[in-house]
């Protein structure tokens, strides 16, 4: 029993470092991706040996860390300093039951889908704290569009999610993710397209993506912290190790609900099934079309990928977790692109998409689908 | 019993949205604005004054810093009404100069304002790409007259400098390369849902009201007032260029975004055309020219004049009142985005604050010339 | 060029003595009119005229310092129908005020709050003759010609108006 508890705290250990690490990094592949997008290169100049900004979330942190704390006079100064402690711990506790492979999740909850869903919701109390305690009509202002937004479109995600676990039986987070290996609809081969839930549920996980987008108030949903319209709304006031709390806070519920969104929809750690030789092809490939300090990272790459292959380690989830990890990836490439392509939505048409067109559309979902299902049974 | 109480909002000098040192108070029913106050003078050097104590030669450099973002613009205006009041005779190379650099003016400026309009409503990329192109106009200009922003670039009387070769080829070069970066722009925003729903039907200004508030230039055009100074009270041989007015009934923000970037393509061909013309004009009077004019204008005749021109931003006016001397006696700068600015209360209310941002850059202001 | 003349013509038809003078300099029409029918002519200019001339490019005072009436007030005009413009200005004293014409264009409003800001010319019935371009607490009119041009002159010129302000204000009190 007590290798049990040691080896979860090893598991806690190992998730928790492994997010902070990905949402520090994330701030730089933010910053170099929008960037490329911006016909310029992102952070070149903070990166030790290799140069190319990759030290650059270490500075940023340091300078973050060490500035002045500064309380507002008139702000409520126990809620003030509480909200994005509140905000930060929120988005990583739930991190507990995201199944990154086999065996490697801190707590398999048989309610792992509604633990998510509920816990991420206490999310917006930290947001309207912060733009209450502040004093500050603007962060008022932010704090309370935050709030309905995120409440708003908390109703569509939740209906995309049961539409997508109608097909899935379980809420627990492994089921759905087992589930989710074998052939489409029994008839279409495996190595074709494999049995993935967005697959049957298209439409689910469209408004999935558009809610993903809102929660984590990503453009073209970030009217909260609109800077040219409300000078960052409800986070004006903060500055400090607390100002990064509120964007680690953020990354981190971005990685979230890319990792929710993989696992309901993208099979989880289930692999594609093509060749292993063919994924090997793909560094080779890009080291031939780049040049340059590419060619060098690709090399990394790619002897990084045939040792961990080699040698005998992991054997069990370092497959499933690689899958996982560039599914979640790709999100957090999403992500970033759309925030850097798209102009930002003004409030009432925000609200007028959530409740005029996603909601209908999610309800209109789970009745068709149920429908087919009972058809089919 | 609940009271309902109004809200001000200060959108303050110091906002990354407005556009310089503007301050908009805003009473606030909800988000939806009641009314609205723009408060201006922060960026006051008494310009004005200044002129009165200055030659006519002397003031050049300070009329770069009116509408700083098109500084070569104010020149032509100021310099075009110092040689109506002198009589003066510009060469024909002078002319077609002055037409080049004034039009590669308009293209940056209205680049500058796409880029920070687009900013303002969070299409990020744009902005970049916008200075990217604004980058190799101001190379140009720097080629020209050396200095990028502040380029005091023509003399009463003609130009200073004449046209290098390499200035002409890469001109040309920039004419063939800019039509397809405004397809991009226009990829990015012109038909984007998100866009036009932030766009259309926001801030609008009738034809009347534009017509009684004074407004001119894209502003009035995006709202169906078929007038530009260039077509219609030709100068500085703009009525031997070819070129189309964009006008658009519709009053709202999306059709004086329509308006702007259809100037930016014509104002490339009208490069063009003056390039062209420029090789059958005779090359030595450029460069003469103001020797000439300055003999001419130690003092001015006595009497006043208004000129206009069509400035990126709308009518630029100098009324210059002269008593004979070398020093105009009054110089009253009639400054497009001071009129225009007046008719933002009407256009903002009703809209929610959000909105606000959308109209102040759709209005295309620039303090340095409220301000004066 | 005969149609041109019209215009001129048309005013000193209609109004006749109150058109104390026009003139034609480098192809601008100029026409002074007395300040008592200030409104009535540029009302019929817009409204009544051949070429309607509706559109208002500029208001601005001028100052003369060395005559009286002191200021000129000065209006520029445009046809929105067939582009021509017209000059029409008229001469106000010192303490004199001039009848607004916000009521006719909306963008004289702000027009003459420049005007009254740097040259202290006042308009009957104006809306909201406030300051516009200098702050609020500033005193004097600084294009006034006898207001002095450099800062440190400025400053002192400050100082003296407010000491005569609050004499003032002390005389009244006590």
């Amino acid at each position: 029993m007590y290798l049990a508890i040691f080896i979860t705290f090893v598991k806690i250990f190992i998730i928790f470092s492994g997010v902070m690490l990905t949402v520090a990094y994330l701030s730089l592949f933010e910053r170099k991706w929008a960037g490329r997008i911006q016909v310029r290169y992102g952070p070149m100049r903070c990166g030790g040996l290799w140069g190319h900004g990759w030290l650059q979330p270490f500075a940023d942190g340091l300078k973050l860390f060490i500035k002045e704390d500064i309380i507002p006079d008139e702000a409520d100064a126990p809620l003030f300093v509480l909200s994005p402690i509140i905000i930060l711990t929120i988005a990583i506790v739930t991190f507990t039951v995201v199944p990154f492979a086999p065996g490697f999740i801190v707590s398999d909850l048989n309610i792992g889908i509604l633990f998510i869903l509920s816990i991420s919701s206490l999310g917006i109390y930290g947001i309207v704290m912060a733009g209450w305690s502040s004093n500050n009509k603007y962060s008022l202002l932010g704090g309370l569009r935050s709030a309905a937004q995120m409440l708003s479109y908390e109703i569509p995600l939740g209906l995309a999610v049961i539409s997508g676990l109608m097909f899935a039986g379980s809420l627990s987070m492994v089921d759905i993710t087992t589930v989710q290996s074998g052939s489409l609809f029994r008839i279409i081969p495996e190595w074709l397209l494999p049995r993935w839930i967005v697959f049957y549920q298209p439409v689910a996980f469209f408004i999935f993506l558009v809610c993903m987008l809102a929660e984590t108030n990503r453009l073209p949903f970030d009217l909260p912290e609109a800077e040219t319209e409300l000078v960052a709304g409800f986070h004006v006031e903060y500055s400090g190790m607390k100002f990064s709390m509120f964007f680690m806070a953020e990354y981190a519920n971005m990685i979230l609900v890319s990792s929710v969104a993989v696992t309901l929809f993208l099979g989880g750690w289930n692999s594609p099934t093509f060749p292993l030789w063919l994924l090997m092809s793909l560094p080779v490939l890009l080291y031939a079309l780049y040049k340059g300090i590419w060619r060098k990272f690709f090399t990394v790459v790619f002897l990084l990928g045939t040792g961990i292959l080699l040698l005998e380690i992991f054997q069990d989830i370092r497959i499933p977790i690689f899958w996982f990890v560039i599914k979640v990836i790709i999100f957090l490439f999403w992500f970033i692109w759309v925030r850097w392509t798209y102009p930002r939505y003004r409030y009432d048409q925000l609200m007028h998409i959530c409740w005029y067109w996603l909601l209908p559309l999610a309800l209109i979902n789970i009745i068709v689908t149920g429908f087919i299902k009972f058809l089919f049974m | 019993m609940v009271k309902v109480r109004e809200l001000t909002l200060n959108m303050g000098p110091h906002h990354p949205a407005t556009h310089g040192v503007l301050r908009i108070i805003l009473l606030l029913n909800g988000e939806t604005i009641e009314d609205s106050k723009p408060v201006i003078g922060y960026l006051h050097r008494g310009i004005e004054k200044i002129a009165e104590n200055l030659s006519y030669h002397q003031f050049m450099p300070y009329t770069d810093r009116l509408d700083y973002l098109a500084a070569p613009s104010n020149n032509l205006g100021y310099v075009l009404a110092v040689e109506k009041l002198a009589g003066l005779e510009i060469p024909k190379r002078a002319q077609y100069i002055r037409i080049i650099i004034t039009e590669l003016t308009r293209i940056a400026s209205h680049l500058v304002w796409i880029g920070t309009h687009a900013l303002d409503l969070a299409a990020m990329t744009v902005f970049l790409y916008c200075f990217r192109e604004r980058e190799m106009i101001l190379d140009l200009f720097e080629m020209y007259c050396g200095a990028r922003l502040t380029t005091n670039t023509f003399r009463i009387g003609g130009v200073p400098y004449d046209l290098k070769d390499d200035f002409i080829k890469k001109t040309l070069e920039f004419t063939d390369y800019f039509p397809p970066c405004v397809d991009d722009y226009e990829k990015l925003l012109t038909k984007n849902r998100i866009w036009m729903k932030r766009t259309k039907e926001v801030g609008f200004l009738s034809r009347e009201d534009a017509i009684n508030y004074g407004v001119s230039g894209p502003t009035a055009r995006g709202s169906g007032l078929d007038w530009d100074i260039r077509r219609d009270s030709p100068y500085s041989s703009y009525d031997e260029m070819k070129f189309h007015v964009p006008v658009y009934p519709e009053g709202d923000v999306y059709a004086r975004y329509l308006v702007r970037m259809e100037e930016m393509r014509q104002a490339n061909e009208i490069v063009k055309q003056a390039i062209k013309a420029l090789e059958g004009s005779e090359g030595l009077l450029a460069e003469n020219a103001p020797k000439k004019g300055l003999k001419k204008i130690k003092k001015a005749p006595e009497g006043e004049v208004y000129h206009a021109i069509e400035a990126p931003k709308g009518e630029l006016g100098f009324y210059i009142h002269s008593k004979g001397d070398s020093n105009p006696y009054r110089l009253k700068i009639r400054a497009p985005s001071f009129v225009n600015l007046s008719s933002i209360s009407t256009m903002i209310k009703g809209n929610l604050i959000a909105d606000v941002v959308a109209v102040i850059g759709s209005i295309d202001i620039v303090l340095g010339e409220i301000d004066r | 060029m005969n149609n041109e003349k019209n215009v001129l013509d048309e005013l000193k038809g209609k109004f006749g003595e109150d058109i104390t003078e026009t003139s034609e300099f480098a192809g601008d029409l100029t026409a002074a009119v007395r300040p008592s029918k200030w409104v009535e002519i540029l009302n019929f200019l817009k409204i009544e005229s051949k070429d309607k001339y509706d559109y208002m490019s500029d208001l601005c005072g001028v100052d003369h310092n060395d005559r009286n009436p002191r200021f000129d007030v000065v209006v520029h005009l445009m046809s929105t129908g067939n582009f021509k413009r017209v000059r029409i200005k008229t001469q106000v004293e010192e303490d004199e005020e001039l009848d607004t014409l916000s009521e006719i264009w909306k963008t004289a409003n702000w027009h003459e709050r420049e005007a009254f800001d740097l040259l202290g010319i006042r308009f009957k019935d104006h809306p909201n003759l406030e300051r516009i371009l200098l702050p609020d607490d500033f005193l004097g009119h600084p294009l006034r010609k006898d207001y002095p041009l450099k800062a440190e002159e400025s400053a002192k010129k400050q100082e003296e108006l407010r000491a005569a302000l609050k004499g003032e204000k002390v005389e009244a009190d006590g």
